[in-house]
Order: C-alpha cells, then structure tokens, then sequence
C-alpha cells in the first residue's frame, strides 16, 4: 500500500514508519512490548524540535519534517558497495566491524581476529535468542530524549560488545557504519560493556557508499566503564552530505576509571551527536573532545552533558569547529555538579573558526553547580583566521593557501592532539586533512 | 645594478599617503640604517617591500635583483630573498617552531627548483643555527613563540633569517624590546650574517643597536621621505641633535 504522508503531520508519517517497521524489528519476548512503550515516549513529544532548550539550534521537525521508511536489508549489490566505503576509513590494526543500513555484516567483518576475553555479538542475534531477562535493558534509555526513545523503538541491529574483568584489548575496535540506501531511514543501537580494570578503544566510522544519499541514519551507543577501566571512544561522522546522521552517546563511568571521548563530524546535511556522561565512580577522570568541520550548507551539532554525580572526578572538554560558505555549527556543553560531587574538577572550552561571512556558529556552555567546593571554568570564542598570522606565514615563504591550512590543521589539532593514541590521533587526523584537501 | 632599488614611491593607507616619494637603492654587501621619529613611515616601508596586503601603492616602484617586486605575492618575495624581522612577531599556537621552519624553507626551496631539505639534514642546521644563537631546543618544539619573550621571539627572527640565507634582510626595530645582553645575542647573530651576497635594512630609533651593527649608511625618515642620507656619523649626530630638524624641513 502507498501511502502520501502529509508534510504537516511528521508524527503520523513516523507512527506509520512503525507500524510497518514492527513485523521486520527483531526480538521476542518482553521486546515488542519495550519497543511500542519507547514508541509512546516518542510520540508524546515527536521529533525533537526548538521548543525543546536542549534541541534549539537544531530543530529536526523544521529540519527533516519526518521519518523515512526502513531501509531495507542491504542485498549482495549493497555489500559490495558497503565493503569499498568501508574500506576507505580502515583504522589500522583494528578489528573492523561493519554496519550496512542498519545490519550487521559479518562478511565484512573481522571477527575471527578478536580473542575471546572480547565477546562480540550482534544485537540482532542477543534479542532474538538471549532468556528475556538477559535484553530487556538493552532497548531501556536512561534519558527522556525522543531521538533515543525512536532508536529504541527502530533498532534493527547493532553490537553487543563485552570486556571482560581486567582484560586489555590491544587492538582498536572499528565499527563502521555504512549507508548504502536512498531516502531510506536505519536505526543502529551498541552496547558496550568494559569490566573491571578492562581496556579498549573503540572508533566508529559513519560513511556512505556510492549512489547513497538522502538517507536517515539514528545511531546509539550505551557504554558502561567498570571501575578502573580505561575507555577510548573516537567518532568520525562522515555522512552524506544531504543525508541526516543523529548520533547518541549514553556513558556512564565507574571508580577511578578514565574515559577519552573523540567526535568528528564533517559531513551530513544535518548532523547531531549527543554525548551523555555521567561520571559514576570517584576519581574518575574524562577528556571530552570533538571537531565540526562545515562548509556548503550543512548543519553540524555537537551536544555534550557532563555529569558529575560523585566527589573527586576531573573532565575537561575541548571542542573546536571550522565552518566555510553557509555551514552551521552548533556546540552545546553542559557541566551538571551534583550536591554530592565535592572537589569537581570541570573545564569546557569551545572555539569556532568561521572562514566565510555566511558561516555560522552558536556556542552555548552551560554549568549546573549544586555543590559549593568546585573548580569549574567554560569559555567559548569564534572568529575568523587572524591575517596577521596568515601574513607572517606568507612572508616566510608559503602561499596563502598553504599558510591558511596549516593554520586551520593547527586549530583542529588543538582538539585532536588530546587523543592519547598516536595510531587513532593519525587516522583522525588524516580523515580532519580529507576534508580540509576537499574544500581547495 | 642595485640589489634593491626603490624609485619614488607613493604609498597609501585608508586614503592617508604615508609614503611620499621615497627613493632607495642598496646594493649587495651594505648594511643601511633607516631612522627616523615614530609615523615617519619605516615600518610600512618595511611591510611594503615585504608585500603586507592593505597598503595601496599610487605610485612607484620596487625592483628587486632588477625585478618588479610589487607584482609578486609575499611568498614569492620570500623565494627570491626578501627577508623581514617582524616588529611584532606573531605567536602561532599549534604549529612546533621547528614545523614552521621546515615548511617555510622547504617551500621556498620548492620555489626556487630546489631539493627540500631531508629531515636530518633540516635538523642538524637548525640545531647548529640555534645553538649559535642560545635558543634551547625546547624551544624548537614549541608553537612559533608561544609564551616567548620578547628577545627569544627576537632571537626565533634571527634564526630564521639564518636558516633561509635571504639576499635582502629587512630588520623592523629589532632592538625593541630588548635588554642589553639580548640587544648583544641578536646584533651578533645579525653581524654573522653580513656577507658581500647579502644586504640589510636596519629600521630603529636608536643609536644604541648601531653601535653593534656598524651601518654603511644611515637614512633619516619623516614624513614618508628619506630627509638625509649620510655615513654611520651621521647616527652620531641625530642623537645629539634629534629628528625635529627634518620635521620641520618635512
């Protein structure tokens, strides 16, 4: 049946999307039901739009208008398509992980090279075969955020990934998201489970393949770090550039552990991240940094919530946007200090390079402090490149253009060289110089 | 044929002529003194021989090595050994003094068909050029003039007009700033430099630089005109008398 979704009603047009979703959507069970109560939790407000403080600078109703159907299951032709984009961002040394429109790839995937303190299942396979009381978390969020209450409800697939006590996973984990798909719509939700002690890194890669476009990619990922586990999560967002990428990131960190957080964007028509950190153990210690990289008209929106729940945890945050033509960048920062979290040590920065008149960036850092002995600081600027550096530069014997680059790769870097990998700081860095060639 | 040879040039900034029919020539192997009171327009002579966007040339011209050098962007200048030290050196966070150097020299090399440097034979110059003039390696490896001090952004100047070997080197008050045995470490670095292949335009307002930088001639500026030009006495003689004469005369 063909149904004309009216452009004024996206609620509908979504509610239709689910429905006839539901039958494909996997897991038995409790799963059903979750799914339609997440469903409801979305319904009650639709897409997120401005009228919600947290979702001001990107208004998804206005933006999207609605929700396209599901993609459907990626054919041989797809694959093929799937494993040449996927290629193209191989990290190396990692265990790749391949995502096609929303369906995990074990064709494409290197799972055999993982050693078995790593387990790793599809979510797929954990909701359709695990005893009903093993995945009922998995679809249940900790946020009333109606993008995450719509992945819960769509979810098609996605990883399951854990590390068991102590062990420390040497080579990075790439999970790699490919679209493949026109006007279609995925939804993709990992687990990530570090025991106590445990160590990985973890980069995730959104690509499309050729021919896709105008795609709807919603992506989550829920973290949990154990107590003295160390977490690098590194994201590079590089979707089409009419497609739609909203990304969240749900992480909550244990005793004495450290968190290193990474999020590129320089892609996608309309792109949101969303990062919810809840510093759970003391003496904890998180780095969250990210990079916009803008240009054409596209609208990139990095969303951060840090929140201090407990005594003695240190984060800092380091965001940086580069935006060219009539790119928008969005920053969002909020540091939450709750009554308990005495001797908070918190700083956010966020600096937006605007390289044309029509480029812009909103910054908006936010502290909620609720406790009184606190070392807490923000500050965001934005500017164009200072000529008299680019003159400097020019006079000691580079081109303009060349002298305009460095100093641009220098102001990506100051957020890039806070990853603590050298392997993953090279291949960020490499996508970050990608971009920074394409626009010459 | 002069090395540098400036013939009455006019030059504007904001619809206000700063540079008003100024004449020039030094040859290879001269070290000239420019002085003259503040606005009397060394400076902007300085940023528009080194090609600074944002002067308007109505007049004139700038030949270097016979060529037309207002016609060249900056970084040609650059390739062609026009060297400037900067007033006010910039700090540029981000970018390792010793990245800086290495792509600065190499793309003057490029420039000129030359082979880049290889990395250790970049190193080693770079190490022996800064040795010689006290800066400490740790300084190399930090952003161009990150949390320097005056004479160590002074010294970074020097440096760099080492390591790129220009035909010309144009020195914007290089003396400001600095302390006495600083003023020493930078006049000495500059005096290693004077070679019959080079010469060098030494801008200030005082003697005391000159004393350890004997000028071969000495200009005096105002107005946007060179007033006088005489033998290094004539430094002598300013100090003694000032510069309110060649205003007037202006």
């Amino acid at each position: 049946m063909k149904q004309v979704l009216p452009k004024a009603d996206p609620e509908r047009a979504i509610g239709n999307v689910f429905a006839a979703a539901r039958g494909r959507l996997p897991g038995g069970g409790l799963v059903p039901q979750i799914r339609a109560s997440a469903f409801e939790v979305y319904e009650r407000t639709g897409l997120p739009h401005r009228g919600m403080e947290d979702w001001k600078y990107t208004d998804l109703r206005a933006l999207i208008g609605g929700v396209l159907p599901l993609a459907p299951r990626p054919d041989a032709e797809a694959l093929v398509r799937a494993k040449v984009s996927a290629e193209r961002v191989s990290v190396d040394q990692a265990v790749k992980l391949v995502l096609v429109d929303g369906i995990f790839a074990p064709e494409l995937s290197d799972l055999g090279r993982l050693k078995n303190q790593v387990v790793v299942r599809s979510l797929r396979e954990v909701l359709e075969n695990s005893a009903p009381g093993d995945m009922a978390g998995l679809l249940l969020s900790t946020t009333s955020d109606s993008a995450i209450s719509l992945n819960a409800a769509m979810a098609t697939d996605g990883l399951v990934i854990t590390v068991v006590d102590g062990n420390a996973v040497k080579r990075p984990i790439q999970i790699v998201h490919v679209a493949t798909g026109v006007s279609v719509s995925t939804f993709t939700r990992s687990y990530l489970q570090l025991g106590k002690g445990a160590h990985a890194a973890i980069v995730e890669s959104f690509v499309s393949a050729e021919r896709a476009s105008g795609y709807q990619a919603n992506d989550a990922i829920i973290a949990l770090v154990g107590n003295e586990a160390s977490l690098s999560h590194i994201r590079v967002a590089a979707a089409a550039s009419d497609a739609v990428n909203i990304s969240s990131a749900i992480i909550a960190v244990g005793a004495g552990a450290k968190l290193d957080l990474f999020s590129m964007t320089c892609g996608g028509s309309i792109s949101r991240y969303q990062g919810f950190i809840k510093l759970a153990g003391e003496g904890t210690k998180v780095s969250a940094n990210g990079v916009n990289l803008i240009r054409d008209e596209l609208h990139a929106d990095t969303t951060m919530v840090v929140d201090h729940a407990v005594p003695h945890c240190i984060s800092r945050e380091k965001f940086r946007a580069v935006i060219d033509d009539c790119g928008r960048s969005v920053f969002q920062g909020r540091i939450v200090v709750r009554p308990a979290a005495q001797k908070t040590d918190a700083n956010l920065t966020t600096r937006a390079l605007l390289l044309s008149d029509q480029a812009e960036a909103d910054s908006k850092p936010e502290l909620e402090i609720l406790a009184d002995d606190v070392t807490c600081g923000h500050g965001a600027t934005s500017g164009a490149l200072d000529n008299s550096l680019v003159f400097y530069l020019r006079a000691r014997g580079l081109s303009e253009k060349d002298a305009k680059m460095l100093l641009i790769k220098a102001f990506v870097g100051e957020s890039i060289e806070e990853i603590t990998s050298e392997n993953l700081r090279d291949f960020v860095t490499a996508q970050a110089e990608h971009w920074l060639q394409a626009g010459r | 044929m002069a090395l540098l040879e400036i013939r009455d040039l006019h030059v504007g900034v904001e619809d206000r002529e700063v540079i008003r029919g100024l004449d020039l020539n030094v040859n290879l192997g001269e070290v000239h003194a420019i002085m003259g009171p503040n606005g009397s327009g060394k400076s902007t002579l300085s940023h528009v021989i080194a090609g600074k966007p944002g002067y308007e040339i109505t007049g004139g011209q700038i030949l270097f090595r016979g060529e037309n050098l207002l016609r060249m962007e900056p970084n040609e200048r650059a390739a062609k050994g026009v060297f400037l030290a900067f007033q006010y050196p910039v700090e540029i966070p981000g970018v390792t003094t010793m990245n800086f150097l290495r792509a600065a020299l190499n793309a003057q090399r490029k420039a000129r068909d030359q082979q880049e440097f290889s990395t250790p034979e970049f190193l080693k110059r770079t190490r022996e050029v800064a040795g010689s003039l006290n800066i400490p390696q740790d300084m190399l490896r930090r952003g161009v003039n990150v949390g320097f001090s005056g004479g160590e952004k002074k010294r970074n100047e020097i440096l760099q007009m080492a390591l790129f070997e220009p035909g010309l080197c144009i020195l914007d008050e290089i003396d400001s700033g600095l302390d006495i045995d600083a003023l020493r470490i930078v006049a000495s670095g500059i005096n290693t430099l004077r070679s019959p292949e080079r010469a060098m335009i030494v801008i200030t307002h005082y003697r005391r630089l000159l004393d350890h930088i004997m000028p071969d001639v000495v200009h005096v500026m105002s107005k946007g005109r060179i007033m006088k030009s005489a033998g290094k006495e004539l430094a002598l003689e300013l100090e003694a008398s000032g510069y309110a004469q060649f205003e007037d005369a202006a």
